[in-house]
This record gives structure tokens, sequence and C-alpha cells, in this order.
């Protein structure tokens, strides 16, 4: 059976969000040929979802702040398991990463100056976030949409990778299928990046759209690349939880930067009464303080709704369980107070969340200006993902890199708000880059033409079992019962090894997974495809969960409800070894640096 | 909980297609969508239909809801009227690949035919511009365009006079507009706009207006000035008495 087509690229990326994008302009800036493959229509990537803003230390709001402030929060919100090395890079390089966006044709809002405006964010000392109103994401992408496609790219739209190809152990393509005929196509590549975001949809509750399944992460798992840091997954404190058919979807962070308090059924802002101590020093005294700190008050302290997402969600869990929650089980998030401190409050909320205001008004009849939002947690990020290089973004495998929410490393335990879109170019533009070099220094690839063969075959296997197989779209629904249920926001052993036997059972279940009629645009049959990225994940997050005996960021053990210094140097990592299963073992982190130590001490105050 | 009736065209590459109607359990805060999810998860496994963020942000689920072009994700069951069957189709001015999934690639050229971003030289000296928030504000209109093609799919145009080698579509005078207002921005595109994108053909009735999910101003505050701005250029009687003297 031969695949309909063959393509060859010296770079080829798979994914065409913030990550995919900047690495193709990076690499085909630099003269190589660049094939990039997406899931989706180019433009629909789920960056387009996010809304704060992108987070660099440009200084233009505030002028204390500076690469070293942006790196020690960066450290902290990970509770320092981070890649130091990614950290560093990613504080140093974001500002000209966002200033170059402007010169690609960005519209950033602005200072009274002229300049790109910043606003504050949880865990950001201070106001960092560059933004475009709470669309920042689809800023990002269009921007570099529009900037991409005149560069001499081949884009591949709505083709789904299955299976990652090696060469002598280097990465050298990929086999994919289109979705518009079914067919299968072999891409040739000197070096192949991936750029395929999250794995939200492992969860029933997350602010994911369907392609975040972990595509990139399973891909180079299978392929013998190592993933860390697979047990932290970052559930989004503000969910919409009402009506059932939204649930899940995002409310930004930005909602609580321009002044939004979170408010119990008894109307108390609860979040004054449980703050960590080392975000003490930072935190606001008083809701007065708070405000004043929103409003751009540069000797006020953040309020506590801006503590890092990892506590706020847990927060708001709290409350949900004691009792004390909304009428739809979440809590109440109120920007409409503000009118008490505003003379023109509902034009300003509107102004400075515009789709906040549409999205409750047109999904919830609910006027944000005027009424409390209901919110809860949300599956949205996943801090774990492929070990890179921190210069390079090279994985364990050669030839293939990663960037994006897809790698790990920067983020550590848990992600600020703003970060993921200033890593999505600081580290795209790095892995293309590198990517680039790597394919330039490299002879022809060779496909292995059996694993294609094995690959195409065992893809089609639920059409030969048809209608009589188990229905995809049911194994995939219980899957995310299970890990929403066992392996969500709080953990516990036994809970966790109850939902390894259920995976188990899900990969027997997968494998009976039928599907009739034919292969164009077959949302049943992509299912299939998907499960097998889906179990993967999953099982690697239990597992990576299992292994860390303690509680940590985006990672909470019931049984181990605090931090214990033996994992306070280590990140857990997983990798496929001979027989097929999983191996779990503990990395160390290498020591950091005296000069970066300083930087964090520094700024602990 | 209630039943509806969804009537939902079924087609396959090569083939007529034609109306299949599905009843499925209808519930509180319900959009078009998730009852599309619903059939496909229960009852038609093979059913195509494009989507992501089913929060209105991506622009990828546009259909034609009741014969009006929507985004079904923001299409709540609420506003029709479930005692009849909800017609649910593909954008008709695209051509057809399966079921609600249609060949969108002509905008993607299209766009590829507009004379990109070219911004002027920088204002300081460490390579950065300045901007008032007020030009941003403009500009931002148009920039929170999601590409859901609706305005493409209602104009009559391409719809009913089949332009598509003449006329770019409310869609890309709105990205034109964007470029042209954008205050860094330095490139011509007021000849192409003329000679080969086909903006005389717009007699603007609106309809892309009053589709636009991100109620953007496409007739009054996009095509409109780009028509005068055609016009002060290429046929104003003053200036082109003056070019005849330059």
């Amino acid at each position: 059976m031969p695949a309909a087509h063959s393509y060859a690229y010296d770079v080829l990326i798979v994914g065409a969000g913030g990550a995919g994008l900047r690495a193709a302009i990076e690499a085909a800036q630099s003269g190589v040929t660049v094939g990039l493959i997406c899931k989706s229509l180019l433009g629909k990537a789920h960056t387009v979802m996010a809304e704060g803003g992108m987070a660099a230390a440009l200084a233009n709001v505030d002028d204390r702040d500076n690469w070293k402030v942006h790196f020690a929060d960066t450290m902290r919100g990970g509770q320092y398991v981070n890649n130091w090395r990614m950290a560093e890079i990613h504080a140093k390089e974001a500002p000209d990463r966002v200033r170059e966006l402007e010169a690609y044709g960005a519209v950033f809002d602005r200072t009274a100056d002229g300049r790109i405006l910043q606003r504050n964010f949880g865990g950001h000392r201070y106001p960092r976030l560059a933004h475009v109103g709470d669309r920042t994401g689809l800023e990002l992408i269009r921007t570099l949409q529009d900037h991409a496609i005149h560069l001499g790219i081949t884009v591949h739209m709505e083709h789904t990778v299955i299976e990652l190809l090696l060469d002598d152990g280097r990465a050298a393509g990929v086999l994919a299928y289109d979705r518009e005929r079914g067919r299968f196509h072999t891409f040739a590549a000197k070096a192949v990046v991936l750029a395929t975001g999250g794995i939200g949809r492992a969860y029933k509750i997350t602010s994911n759209s369907w392609e975040g399944t972990g595509d990139g992460h399973a891909l180079a798992y299978r392929a013998g690349a190592e993933l860390i840091d697979m047990e932290f997954v970052q559930f989004h404190p503000t969910g919409m939880v009402w009506p059932p058919s939204v649930r899940g979807i995002l409310v930004t962070e930005g909602v609580r930067g321009e002044g939004g308090v979170l408010r119990n059924s008894e109307g108390r802002r609860f979040m004054f009464d449980d703050i960590p101590d080392n975000y003490k020093p930072q935190t606001a005294s008083d809701p007065e303080e708070g405000w004043r700190y929103t409003q751009g008050d540069k000797n006020a302290r953040r309020p506590p709704e801006l503590l890092t997402r990892d506590h706020v969600a847990r927060c708001i869990n709290r409350e949900v369980k004691a009792g004390r929650g909304s009428p739809h089980g979440g809590v109440f998030l109120d920007i409409a107070w503000i009118k008490e401190k505003l003379p023109d409050a509902e034009a300003h909320i509107k102004r400075k969340l515009p789709s906040m205001y549409h999205q409750f008004k047109e999904l919830a009849d609910l006027d944000i200006t005027k009424e409390p939002m209901e919110v809860g947690p949300t599956t949205h990020y996943i801090m774990g993902g492929i070990r890179v290089d921190g210069d390079s973004q090279e994985s364990s495998i050669r030839g293939l890199f990663a960037a994006g929410e897809c790698a790990a490393g920067i983020n550590g335990a848990n992600r600020l708000g703003g970060n993921s879109l200033s890593d999505l170019i600081v580290f795209g533009k790095r892995a293309g880059e590198y990517a680039a070099a790597s394919a330039r220094q490299r002879g022809p690839v060779r496909l292995d033409e059996g694993a294609i063969d094995r690959a195409m075959k065992a893809s089609l296997e639920p059409f030969d079992r048809g209608g009589g197989g188990e229905n995809p779209y049911k194994v995939q629904h219980d899957l995310q019962d299970t890990m929403q249920a066992l392996v969500g926001i709080v953990r516990t052993e036994g809970e966790m090894q109850e939902a390894l036997d259920r995976l188990a059972a899900f990969r027997e279940r997968a494998a009976r997974a039928g599907v009739e009629g034919h292969r164009e645009y077959h949302a049943g049959w992509h299912t299939c495809l998907d499960l097998r990225n889906l179990l993967d994940v999953s099982e690697a997050i239990t597992r990576s969960a299992i292994e860390r005996k303690e509680s940590r960021g985006g990672h909470f053990r019931e049984d181990y409800p605090d931090k214990a210094a033996e994992f306070g140097t280590v990140n857990i990592a997983t990798r496929r070894v001979a027989d097929g299963t999983m191996q779990v073992t503990r990395v160390p982190i290498p020591e950091m640096p005296a000069e970066l130590k300083q930087v964090i001490e520094a700024e602990k105050q | 909980m209630s039943q509806a009736t969804f009537r939902i065209w079924r087609s396959r590459p090569g083939e007529a297609g034609g109306f299949a109607d599905y009843r499925t359990e209808v519930s509180e805060g319900m959009v078009v969508l998730d009852a599309v999810h619903q059939i496909q998860a229960d009852q038609a496994p093979d059913l195509a239909c494009r989507w992501n963020c089913k929060a209105g942000k991506c622009g990828s689920c546009s259909a034609e809801i009741n014969g009006r072009p929507r985004l079904m994700c923001m299409s709540r069951l609420n506003t029709l009227d479930l005692t009849q069957p909800v017609t649910v189709e593909p954008m008709r001015t695209f051509p057809l690949i399966k079921d609600l999934v249609t060949d969108v690639s002509w905008n993607f050229r299209v766009k590829k035919g507009i004379q990109c971003f070219q911004p002027r030289r920088p204002d300081a000296a460490d390579g950065t511009w300045r901007m008032a928030q007020r030009d941003a504000d403009r500009v931002q209109e148009f920039r929170k365009c999601i590409e859901c093609f609706l305005c493409q799919d209602v104009c009559h145009v391409l719809r009913d006079h089949d332009k598509h080698d003449e006329f770019i579509g409310p869609r890309f005078f709105t990205y034109s507009a964007a470029l042209e207002i954008h205050p860094l921005d330095s490139a011509e595109r007021l000849g192409d706009l003329k000679d080969t994108q086909g903006i005389g053909y717009c007699n603007i009735t609106k309809c892309c207006t009053k589709v636009c999910p991100e109620h953007i101003h496409i007739t009054d505050n996009a095509i409109i000035p780009l028509k005068e701005r055609v016009v002060d250029r290429f046929y104003d009687p003053v200036t082109r008495l003056l070019r005849m003297f330059r």
C-alpha cells in the first residue's frame, strides 16, 4: 500500500499555533525549505484562545522591571523545578520577540506615551503582559500567520500526523493523513519540530479544543524520546461552569488583573484567608490595597486573587467542597463591583474585556458589567512534555525539536499566566533556528518503508472492525471521566492506581474501536487515532504523579500535602522501553549557576 | 429533558447529498454545535464538521442555520424554534467537501495576493514605534476578525455572481482596510483594490455586516472608506487634472 504523496523538506514543523508558526518563520528566513503541517485550518490553533497577554520585561509601565525579576518570578511560580536555563533565556529574549511582532504588524494596546501597554497578571511582580484587550492570542496567531504566508513555507492544512519516522535513530520525517480525502502522505525531513500544544482533551472539563490530544507528546514518546514533568497539569482557576455545554471555557485571568474579585456564597473574599508564606511579602494586606494595585499604584501589592493559578484553583476547589460555592458548583468572579470605584465602569469593562463580555452575554445570558460570573477550575495547560535542551530545543532524539506547550522545562511545576505566549515566540524562534542549522548539516534521509506500511495498516484497522467495534467517542468520554475524577486537582495514591487499571482497560477497548463508512473527513476514525495519544499521555501523567510523592505547583497530593526537599531537585521522566512499557525515573536537575542563584535570592526579599 | 430535530446536510465527495433528520436530546444552554456533536457521538460518527474553540474565537464552525450564516458554537437553541426541525447546512458559497465542511482554500489564496504589511522606519532609536491608543483602536476593530468567512458566504457578488477571480470579498476588504489604516504601514494597495480586487463590485447591501459574529462594521468602516480612497486617488477630477501637469 503506497502513500498517496511523498513530500520532502529540510525542516518539517508539526503544528501551526504560535510556536510552530514562529519556528517556521525563523527556519524559512534562514533559507532552508520548510513544510508546516496543521491539524486544522491555518490560524485556528488553540493559540487563538489565549486572552490575557504575553509576558515580557519591557518595563514600559513600571521601569523597575527587568529580565532578572521576570526570571525570578518564573522560577518562584514553577517552584524551582524549572529548567533554569530556559527560564533565563525566556526572560532575556521575550522583550525582543514581542517588539519583533510589532514589526510584523501586531497592534498592541498602548501606554499614554504610545508604547506597548502592559498589564498585571498572577505571579508577575510588575505589569508585564503586552496585550490586545483580551484577545491577545488571536493577535499573535494572525500576525505570525500573515507574516509567514509570504515566506515560501508550504502549509499542509487539516493533516494529522500518525507516526514519527526515524532513520538510524534520528528524526527523519512523519507519516500523516489528510482529512479531506483520508489519504496517507509521507514527509521526509532533515529536522522535525513538534509544536503540537497540549493534552487538555484527556480531561472532561477543559479549556482546550478537540485538537489538544497530546499528539506531539505521544509521537515523541513512542519514538523513544523522554518526557518530563508530566504530573504537572495546570487547572486554570476560572473556567465557565454554567450552562453545562460551555463548562470549561476559559475566563481570562485578565478579569482579575482589571480588578475582578473572587467571592464565595457568603460574599467573602476567601482568597485573603490563604496566602502562602513565600508570597506574603508581595500580597496586599486588604482589599483597598489590592484595588490600588490593579489600577497601577506602584506602591501597592497585588490582591490575592492574582496568586499563582495552582493555588487559586485549589482555594476555589476547597470553597466548593466546603459547601460555600455558587449554585452551579463554582464560585463568584465579580468585575461589576468596580462601578463603586469608577464612574464609567460599564464602558471600561467592555473596553478592557470585550471578548469576555461577549462570551458571557451570548453563551450564558449574563452581563458581566452588572452581575458576577460563576467560575470554577478547568484543565488548561500541561507544564510537562518533551524534554529538550534549553538552548536548542532539541529533544533526546537527534534531529527532533520541540517548542511551546508540548516541550517541557520553562514552567517547572506551575506556569505563570502570560508566560505561555512569550514561551511560544522565544522558543519557537530558537527551535526553528536550531532545526534549520541541524538540517543544513545533514545529508539525505531515508524513510523506513516497513514502518510506514505497518503504521498505515494499523491506522485502518478501525474500518476492518466496522460499526460492531467499540464506539471511539464512548472510550474517549470514559477516559476523560477517569482522568477528571482520579488524576485531577487533588490526587491520592489509591485513586491513581485505580486510574492505571482503568487506563489498561481503555487500551483494550481502544484496540477494539471500530467505525463504518469512508475515510473522507471521518470524525469517528479520527477519534480512534487520537485515542492512542490520549492513552499514552494519560498514562504518563498518572505514573509521574504517583512517583512524585509530595505536593508542588500544579501537582497536589492529599496523601502528601507538603513539599518534600528530595523532590525539589529532580524531574520525573517517562520513557518507552524496549518491551513497550513505560519507565519512570527521577532525573536530577543540574546545579544552577551562582549568578542565577543570586538573582533569585536578591528578588526574594 | 426534551428532544428536538436537526435537519443536517449529508453528502460525500462527488455525490449530490441531501438532508437527513436526527432527533436528539436538548438541555439548557445548548448551542447548535453541541447538538451536532451529540449526533456525531450517538448516531452518525462519520458526520463531518469543523470546530475548534467552541467559544466564538476561532471561526471554524461556520454554517447556515435555518438559512442564516452563523457560527454553530454561538447559536443557542433557546433562540431557535425547536418545534420545527432546525436546518444545518454548509456554507453555500464554497465548494462542498463533505456534510458541513466546505473547501475554503480560495480565501487563503486571496490573502496571499494582498500586499503585506510594510512598517515605516522605527520612531525611536531602539527600533520601536509610537502609536496612540485611538489609532490602535481603529485597526483593532478589523483585527478582531476571526476569519469565519461568513461574510464571504453571504456576499452576493461571490454567492450569486461567482466573481471569485475578480473580487476578494468583504473579509479581504476588511483585511486591506486594517493594513491601510495601520499607523505603521507604508505599502500601497489602492491600485490593486481598484484593478484586480474588485472593490467597485460591492454595492453596499451590508449583508456582510449583518452576519459578522464579531460585529465588525465591515461596510461602513472598512469598505466605504476604501472606496472613498480609491475614488480620491483615481477618479477625483481635480487630482486628475493636477496629475496631468505633474
